[in-house]
């Protein structure tokens, strides 16, 4: 008992003193090739709005593995929410997880269950009990505006709402941090742009988000933090930053 | 784990076979093939193994005794001991007592001389035997009729019975022993050995089967592991839908096997009724008896496996 709190307050001060998300040198090698992350650190404070551009094999996808704990890093510190992903055990990866909500750009639905049941399934995992998840998942539905779509399959929906499908399945369980790979990356215009605004709205309650993406329009409009990656190193890491080009 | 967690788990469990509807088929499919043609095949065998153990059963090794004034022929007198010694009514009971405590031996049958000529006669003379025979020609000829439990272990027996003092000859047949011996051997052996193969091509098939069906939901696990669910909570539906389909696969085949085999013995019996008082056919309950825990433990047993162990190769997300 003496030692969780022990740890706790750990990690409360890691937070404190470095953020929620921490990298310090941190390198990634897969078995061939080059490494695709080469000794970089970062720190990203409570709250913040971050984007992370970059070419296509920029390292991208690797930092966001590696902050969901799917990889480990070849050497360096990875810290999320205080946590050393690399002293984690296989056990403790779901409990972290639950901090963290994930989008991805494929959005990753069930899709032989109803929007209701995809939201829901996030909080039966937690073991939420069932008269909290009747009363939490149609006032998240109705967040990302679906609230008249809970019993749709996920394949009659578009594009947009799979991935607000997605959003409020990520959202469901109040992450402090929300991890947005390529979110945009199926969508129009129109529903880029719903969907970023959505994000804004959430990242203004307080949950710190990530999103990784190719969209320029969207990164130079909105003018939040934005970290460059390029070969595996950060070129650039600026606040109300825009998107570098390749040259 | 929270028993709302575990009815969702159960239930989880029983709509998977129903959300993926065809690969439940062809699962349960596969099994039901693969378990049909082992529990054929099964019953083909146990029955054969009951008839030749029913004629194994029949061969009787019979032990005559010395008494005062038998006549020896010319083989007997080779054959026994030259130090032989008359069997008193005491001693014989006490012979019959030493065969019956053999492992070997199932029954032992007590024929006094009376008994052999009235038989004897009877079948040779009818009912009019005594016409002519005032006294007992077989007088004195007490023996005993012993049943095997295990006919390879004639040979053994004989030698014993041979040894003993006060037996004048040991009546066997040497080539009915060695046949029957020989034939149950060979059914064991082949039996094992297509009834090994059968179920290694069934656990094959089936695990296969599982692994296939699980692996094209592999995304519906990272998902589950992406937004943090433990194991357990991504492997129980998926290890108890395939014990249900394991249960499913090998009731199928119980069900059509039972009423195949159920008329064939009926039809059998009815039509060829002669065969029944030579062939001990199984009773339904009987092949049943051991067809349906070994088929269900099969079904299920490679439904958990299949699926606990294919689950886990996607849970390292």
């Amino acid at each position: 008992m003496a030692n969780k709190v022990m740890q706790r307050r750990r990690r409360e001060q890691m937070i404190e003193e470095h953020g929620v998300i921490y990298l310090n040198n941190v390198s990634k090698s897969y078995s061939t090739g080059s490494p695709a992350l080469n000794g970089i650190s970062l720190s990203i404070g409570k709250g913040e709005f971050v984007f992370i551009v970059g070419d296509s094999g920029s390292g991208k996808s690797t930092l966001i593995k590696l902050l969901l704990r799917e990889l480990t890093a070849t050497s360096g510190n990875v810290y999320v929410l205080g946590h050393d992903l690399g002293r984690l055990r296989h056990r403790q990866i779901p409990k972290f997880r639950r901090n963290l909500g994930v989008v991805f750009q494929d959005f990753r639905l069930l899709n032989d269950r109803n929007v209701y049941e995809n939201v829901a399934f996030a909080q039966r995992i937690v073991e939420t009990p069932g008269r909290e998840i009747r009363r939490n998942v149609p006032a998240i539905l109705a967040t990302v505006g679906l609230a008249g779509k809970y019993k749709a399959k996920t394949t009659q929906l578009s594009g947009g709402e799979q991935q607000r499908v997605a959003l409020a399945r990520a959202l469901i369980n109040n992450p402090s941090i929300l991890l947005a790979d390529e979110p945009t990356g199926n969508l129009d215009p129109k529903n880029s742009w719903e969907i970023m605004k959505l994000l804004e709205e959430i990242n203004e309650s307080g949950t710190t988000i990530v999103v990784v993406t190719h969209n320029r329009e969207i990164v130079n409009a909105m003018r939040k933090r934005v970290i460059t990656m390029k070969k595996g190193i950060i070129v650039s890491d600026e606040e109300g930053g825009a998107y570098i080009d390749e040259d | 784990m929270k028993i709302s967690s575990l009815f969702y788990t159960i239930r989880q469990g029983f709509a998977n076979i129903f959300r993926n509807k065809w690969y439940s088929l062809a699962s349960i499919a596969t099994i039901s093939a693969c378990l049909f043609l082992f529990g054929l095949f099964y019953a083909i065998v146990a029955n054969f193994e009951s008839i030749v153990k029913t004629a194994e059963e029949g061969v009787s090794v019979t032990v005559f005794f010395h008494y005062e004034g038998d006549a020896l022929d010319s083989l007997e007198k080779a054959d026994c001991s030259p130090d032989h010694v008359i069997a008193s009514d005491q001693r014989i009971e006490e012979i019959g007592q030493m065969i019956a405590n053999r492992a070997e031996v199932s029954e032992v049958k007590f024929i006094s001389d009376e008994e052999a000529w009235e038989k004897w006669a009877t079948q040779s003379y009818g009912e009019y035997f005594s016409v002519g025979f005032p006294e007992n020609p077989l007088s004195g000829e007490n023996s005993y009729e012993v049943f095997l439990s295990d006919v390879s272990m004639q040979s053994a027996l004989v030698t014993w019975l041979e040894s003993i003092p006060e037996v004048r000859r040991v009546n066997y047949s040497e080539l009915t022993a060695n046949t029957l011996s020989g034939v149950n051997l060979l059914i064991a052996y082949v039996s094992m050995g297509i009834i090994i193969i059968l179920l290694a091509v069934s656990i094959f098939l089936i695990s296969n089967t599982v692994a296939i069906g699980i692996s094209v939901r592999s995304t519906e696990i990272n998902i589950m592991k992406y937004i943090g669910a433990t194991d357990f909570f991504v492997r129980a539906p998926f290890v108890l839908e395939g014990m249900l389909i394991g249960l499913m696969g090998a009731a199928i085949p119980l069900g059509i096997i039972y009423s195949i085999y159920n008329y064939a013995l009926k039809y059998v019996l009815e039509r060829f009724s002669i065969l029944s008082s030579f062939l001990n056919f199984l009773s339904v309950e009987e092949l049943f008896g051991i067809l349906t825990p070994v088929s269900l433990s099969v079904g299920i047993g490679i439904g958990f496996l299949g699926s606990f162990s294919t689950v886990r190769k996607h849970l390292r997300v």
